[in-house]
């Protein structure tokens, strides 16, 4: 569904300050995947979901989307497609918005916005049950300013958005990396039971060795902008985070220097 | 003196419609559009140039909203699709329309003396005064704008302009094209001012291509008053303090003039308020940290 091939980022180029941070990226992903994405800092995870995304442009190479060419599409096109939720919890709404509101914004993502009213009396009902089932109490303060919850919340509601309308494809890029420990396996679990729920396609980039094991079918390891590790099915479910360790210094020629991959 | 007063607040109703485009572009967009002190000369040179050519004054009115509507649209193409900073895109609309608005005018001063106004319309019509007349079309606009803007900002367009100003990340992820958001904020914010600037030149019978300069702070002053004293709370009662904190700003004016401060110096007094109001998060920052060390001395001494 998703294929990405030849994908190259340069910043900078040019510039003394040059890096490549997808260097001729291969993915292809299959409808119901949900990959999880690790690697140290800089080895282009968060820069590869940025590109599907439309944030960033691409040097060379081509994304497509049930066949589709994605990368030719301004970053609020290809928003009709995609359900994203960032590490930055304040990112994904807009604080001084009603929930309700962010809500409202989310359920029209790839629709057309015309002069009719912003949230309508049949949302708010049904933004009240899917707020219930967040478990956070959300839904007695639907008319509360975004700005008030806390960062948990927040990234709870944007995943919500995210998932509103059903996206073909779900990014989080390190959606719980910064939230504590207890909320953020709170979100993670949330972002699990959509997935498997609603049947989605996601990328889940993570520092977290043992949360890319636990989540997902199948596990990509990046390294200086390339792919170096792809596993999936059965081979993903026994890999445990000695292994993992043990693969990145064996296929990336580099020690594993980065604490959070290994604590966390 | 009651005259002075009654002056005040119809000239407050007549800029409060440039106030509430003020804060369509500064506080719902987060952008500081200097192209208000263009448009506003330019809806004042648009009513002067139809008047004059016989034209009719409510007509005018629109014509001048629509045309500070393209100075909105000017200033918002530089900005998003050339990549132009905000600030600096004001400023090269506002520079251009300076000699747009001399063309409008074909001088630099049109008088509207004994021409038909919508006050003189209103004034036929009711037998009322002139100064009853500007505060009767003052704010039957300002509170029926209030009201319509109330409703815009509540549309799904309106609240997608909202969402851009707020985080417009966010926005793009949720499908919506912030530079679109932000051309048509401009846009209403600009067709505001423009029809607040044709307002302002039928009441006081002329147009002159320097009435623009520093309106820019007028308006911000108005801004800040009405949200320190009137109704934060609600986005109606955010437009509302708009209305009134223009009349309250003019009121302020017309009183240290009464007082006797030289009109001259009228300029550099709304400069001063404004840069005290606008550092006063500053200040009460700096207080409370000097009050906490006081505190703290004390304790160890």
């Amino acid at each position: 569904m998703l294929k990405i091939t030849g994908l190259t980022k340069v910043f900078n180029p040019g510039t003394i300050n040059e890096k490549i941070a997808l260097d001729q990226v291969d993915l292809h992903l299959r409808p119901g995947d949900f990959v999880s994405v690790i690697g140290g800092n800089g080895a282009g995870k968060s820069t590869l979901l940025n590109c599907v995304a439309g944030v960033y442009r691409q040097e060379a190479g081509s994304i497509l989307l049930d066949g589709q060419r994605l990368d030719r599409l301004p970053e609020h096109k290809r928003a009709k497609h995609l359900g994203r939720v960032f590490q930055d919890p304040l990112m994904g709404t807009a604080a001084d918005m009603e929930i309700q509101e962010n809500l409202a914004l989310a359920a029209r993502r790839g629709g057309f916005r015309g002069l009719s009213w912003g949230v309508t009396a049949s949302e708010k009902a049904e933004f009240h049950t899917r707020l219930a089932a967040l478990g956070l109490g959300l839904e007695e303060r639907m008319s509360v300013k975004v700005r008030l919850l806390s960062g948990g919340q927040r990234q709870a509601l944007t995943l919500l958005m995210a998932i509103l309308k059903t996206p073909k494809l779900l990014l989080l890029d390190e959606h719980t990396a910064a939230l504590d420990p207890k909320t953020a396996r709170a979100v993670l679990a949330l972002s699990d039971r959509f997935i498997s729920d609603l049947g989605l396609t996601c990328m889940m980039v993570t520092h977290n060795m043992r949360d890319a094991i636990a989540y997902g079918n199948r596990l990509i390891m990046m390294s200086q902008g390339r792919i170096i590790l792809d596993v999936n099915g059965e081979d993903k479910r026994q890999l445990t985070v000695e292994q993992l360790i043990h693969l990145f210094s064996s296929r990336s020629g580099e020690q594993v220097n980065n604490d959070r991959m290994l604590l966390g | 003196m009651e005259q002075i007063l009654l002056g005040a607040v119809s000239l407050g109703l007549l800029w409060s419609i440039m106030t509430l485009g003020v804060y369509i572009s500064y506080r719902i967009l987060d952008v500081a559009d200097l192209s208000v002190e263009g448009s506003i000369t330019l809806g004042a040179a648009i009513c002067a140039g139809m008047i004059t050519a016989g034209g009719n004054p409510v007509l005018a009115l629109l014509i001048a909203f629509i045309g500070g509507m393209g100075a909105g649209l000017v200033t918002g193409l530089l900005h998003t699709k050339l990549g132009i900073p905000a600030l600096l895109s004001g400023i090269l609309t506002m520079i251009a329309l300076y000699s747009v608005n001399l063309r409008v005018m074909g001088v630099s001063n049109v008088s509207l003396l004994r021409m038909p106004t919508v006050y003189t319309l209103i004034g036929e019509l009711l037998g009322t005064s002139k100064t009853v007349s500007i505060m009767i079309a003052g704010s039957l606009v300002a509170f029926a704008l209030v009201f319509i803007l109330y409703w815009f900002f509540g549309t799904e367009i309106g609240s997608a302009i909202r969402a851009t100003g707020n985080n417009p990340h966010m926005v793009r992820a949720q499908g919506i094209n912030t530079d679109t958001a932000i051309i048509l904020g401009l846009m209403l914010a600009n067709g505001l001012v423009a029809l607040s600037g044709g307002l302002i030149a039928q009441s006081q019978n002329y147009a002159d291509v320097q009435m623009g300069v520093g309106s820019i702070v007028i308006g911000l002053a108005s801004l800040i008053i009405g949200e320190v004293l009137f109704g934060r709370h609600g986005f109606k009662s955010r437009l509302l303090s708009m209305v009134f904190g223009a009349i309250t700003y003019r009121i302020i004016i017309a009183l240290v003039l009464r007082l006797g401060m030289p009109a001259d110096d009228l300029k550099l007094f709304t400069a001063i308020t404004v840069a005290l109001a606008l550092s006063l998060p500053r200040f009460s920052a700096y207080l409370d940290t000097i009050k906490a060390s006081l505190k703290g001395g004390r304790r160890h001494a």
